[in-house]
């Protein structure tokens, strides 16, 4: 068993985590505050100290003691922009000027837009249709059960091709889907039941992992059980 | 002035994002690097925001004696205890140095409490799958299936099981085969739908037709 | 009440006991387990063998405790193969704890053994530029002025004072990135901004929620995908450094066969339960 007060603490609080399984209880509540408050304290610190402080305060210092020394006004001073920008989003929490958080906001959201509007296009779209296409020829036997092909084909590419497009048509809801669209878009379907499931299998991978790095925690770490 | 101006910025700063990836030189280069920095720091100020913003709701809660303020007061004064040794008591900038006091209350508070929520979710799935998961259909049939394998084959046992195949026939392989053929085709589907929306939605903000985050009137 | 009744009413915490179990006690047996390597790990592995010795690799540390049990293995894995094979590690995080699980790493990393025979010293072989907010806007500015985007490393310094960052501008210092992702920013932001925009090659380390969704990348805007605790085990099994990843693939199997039953079990007493509803319906 661990002698370490910090093990203790970490397996103690772990428990109180997971008596809410049994049911609902004070214990789990207060693990649960201290979890919600330590959490927001970790990302105010962190900011702080490696945002904040390196890239706005020391700026503006640099810039005032230019300044003061006699060097005039250097570029430093545009940071005072962003410093004003921020002071504005914290304005949110003042009901009565809480608007003037709008600005800060819409330049974030200037810059999401501007980002994302090309970046996806190349790399989740173009990209995606190109990768999607090149494999189909160049590739492969150049057979078919017992024929020669003029030329060479992918199977696996095809396969891909076939389940892009055809998920592509189901989630196309402009057109009915009836007649060749609906034939086309239950091909798709079933390609899309086997991504879901696909995706299950891998979540419920993922949430055991997370269980199974608990329980050596404490059967190993703290209980000392297993080496 | 409380809604035109922020469009007016949101169209600015989109165009210049926009204009500088095909022009990656002068001025729009010096721009998007003062931009870029400047969404840091804003960025960090509105993270900020939300953990006042908790203290603000937590101390109404605490003041009101509202239900559970109790928890509230926790609330706050975790946040205080954490905040304050990593402001005052854990070497200014050296604050996530290896045995600082915020270190250890990383490590021994924050970490297992985080990893503990998360890992309670293992739980609830299979709580969930044993009630709700049901083939009641040809999909949903399909859907179970290609999850057995996937789950089957991305475990050791899995081959164990299959051992009687010759090799690359196996579970494993089988596993494989349904990532990189349906699986792969279905979130490339889903993927390029999602994009298409995004360049839709992100050109609609940039031309001022959507406003949705400017909020409500006023 | 008959069996039937006892399945369809059945109290939840009965399972949450019987999951406990069977990822807890496996963790108390020590059997090899045969891990079959996929051709996504392996263009990792491959990725970052066939770099020379002092070429600089960006560990890009997206990730929490909430996610460590998987992603925190392939860490540790990458950080002891990089330093004894002499690569230059650059740690740095898009999350704000993402670089602190690193620092956690390279305390394991820095006892293996291989490691401590070439005594890589920080600053000269690895450095941690700490975290930055900004999320995609601040792979976009690395893309143009590393210094800009990082002008201290996580204790304060000044990087200029380190041997490790001489030269380093923009991504044509670095020869890949590494990412080990657990949800947004990650993996899909690298290859966006860094990958297609500036031509890194990346590999990602990721959780298995996220790990379907990156097969689109593979192989083209990635050169590999780990996916889970599964893709942990075979990094290790690759480097030769094994840790937790293959130790608690035996808990794993068990975990998986457990869902597998109580699935089967629960639509048993479905498909009987509505046998036995049209029956009564039928006499009635």
């Amino acid at each position: 068993m661990s002698t370490d007060i910090g093990v203790w603490i970490g397996a103690l609080l772990t428990l109180g985590i997971f008596s809410f399984l049994y049911r609902d209880n004070p214990v789990y509540k207060v693990c649960e505050a201290i979890f919600i408050g330590v959490s927001a304290g970790y990302w105010f610190v962190s900011l702080f100290w490696q945002n904040i402080q390196p890239k706005l305060y020391l700026n503006l210092r640099g810039a005032i003691e230019t300044l003061v020394q006699g060097g005039g006004i250097d570029a430093r001073w545009l940071y005072l922009i962003s410093g004003v920008l921020g002071v504005m989003m914290l304005m949110r929490l003042v009901p009565k000027v809480g608007w003037i958080s709008r600005w800060p906001l819409a330049f974030i959201v200037g810059t999401t837009a501007g980002l994302y509007m090309i970046t996806y296009l190349q790399s989740n779209a173009i990209n995606q249709v190109h990768d999607t296409l090149v494999p189909l020829v160049g590739r492969g036997s150049g057979r078919f059960l017992f024929f020669t092909l003029p030329f060479h084909v992918s199977w696996a590419a095809l396969l891909v091709f076939i389940g892009t497009f055809t998920g592509l048509v189901y989630f196309f809801f402009s057109v009915e889907h009836t007649k060749l669209a609906g034939k086309t878009a239950r091909i798709g379907i079933l390609f899309l039941m086997v991504t879901f499931g696909a995706s299950f299998g891998y979540t419920v991978m993922s949430r055991m992992s997370l269980l199974i790095g608990r329980m050596d925690f404490l059967v190993g770490n703290w209980l000392g059980l297993v080496h | 002035m409380k809604r035109r101006i922020p469009l007016l910025l949101t169209t600015l700063v989109g165009v210049i994002f926009v204009v500088q990836f095909f022009v990656p030189h002068k001025p729009f280069s010096d721009m998007q690097g003062l931009l870029s920095d400047w969404v840091q720091i804003i960025a960090a100020f509105a993270i900020w925001l939300g953990a006042l913003n908790l203290m603000r709701v937590s101390a109404e809660n605490v003041q009101r004696r509202e239900r559970n303020w109790p928890y509230a007061a926790i609330i706050i004064a975790s946040f205080l205890a954490i905040s304050v040794v990593g402001f005052f008591f854990s070497g200014g900038t050296h604050f996530q140095d290896p045995g600082t006091p915020f270190d250890w209350m990383y490590q021994n508070v924050y970490n297992p409490l985080s990893a503990t929520m998360f890992a309670m979710l293992a739980f609830y799935v299979a709580s969930a799958s044993y009630r709700a998961f049901r083939a009641r259909n040809r999909e949903a049939t399909l859907l179970l299936l290609a999850g057995f394998l996937v789950m089957l084959g991305r475990v050791p046992v899995g081959d164990k099981l299959s051992g009687f195949l010759p090799e690359g026939y196996r579970l494993s392989n089988l596993a494989d085969l349904i990532m990189n053929i349906p699986n792969k085709a279905g979130q490339r589907a889903i993927m390029i739908g999602i994009a298409l929306g995004i360049v839709s939605t992100s050109l609609r903000l940039i031309l001022g037709i959507e406003k949705s985050h400017l909020g409500g009137e006023g | 009440m008959s069996l039937l009744d006892r399945m369809l009413t059945l109290d939840r915490r009965w399972i949450f006991l019987v999951v406990a179990v069977a990822v807890t006690v496996p963790l108390f047996l020590h059997l090899e387990q045969k891990i079959e390597i996929t051709q996504e790990s392996r263009g990792v592995f491959e990725g970052l063998s066939g770099l020379p010795a002092g070429a600089r690799v960006i560990m890009a540390c997206d990730f929490d405790p909430g996610s460590a049990a998987e992603v925190q293995p392939m860490a540790i894995a990458f950080l002891k193969f990089a330093l004894s094979h002499r690569l230059r590690v650059i740690i740095m995080g898009l999350w704000p704890q993402g670089p602190m699980q690193a620092d956690l790493a390279l305390r394991d990393a820095l006892r293996d053994p291989a490691v401590a025979a070439v005594a890589p010293q920080y600053g000269i072989d690895y450095i941690n530029l700490g975290f930055q907010s900004g999320n995609e806007v601040v792979i976009q500015r690395m893309g143009s002025d590393i210094p800009m985007v990082f002008p201290r490393d996580s204790r304060g310094q000044a990087i200029a004072e380190f041997p490790i960052m001489e030269n380093v501008r923009n991504f044509d210092a670095v020869a890949y990135v590494f990412n080990l992702s657990a949800g947004y920013p990650g993996t899909v932001e690298w290859v966006q901004f860094a990958g297609d925009r500036f031509h890194a090659r990346i590999g990602s380390g990721t959780t298995a929620v996220s790990a379907p969704l990156y097969y689109t990348y593979f192989p083209k805007q990635v050169t590999g995908v780990l996916g889970g605790m599964k893709g942990a085990s075979e990094f290790e099994e690759l480097t030769g450094f094994k840790g937790k990843g293959t130790r608690f693939m035996l808990s794993q199997s068990f975990a998986h066969i457990v869902m597998i039953l109580f699935v089967v079990l629960g639509n048993i007493a479905f498909f009987a339960s509505r046998r036995r509803k049209r029956a009564g319906e039928t006499a009635a």
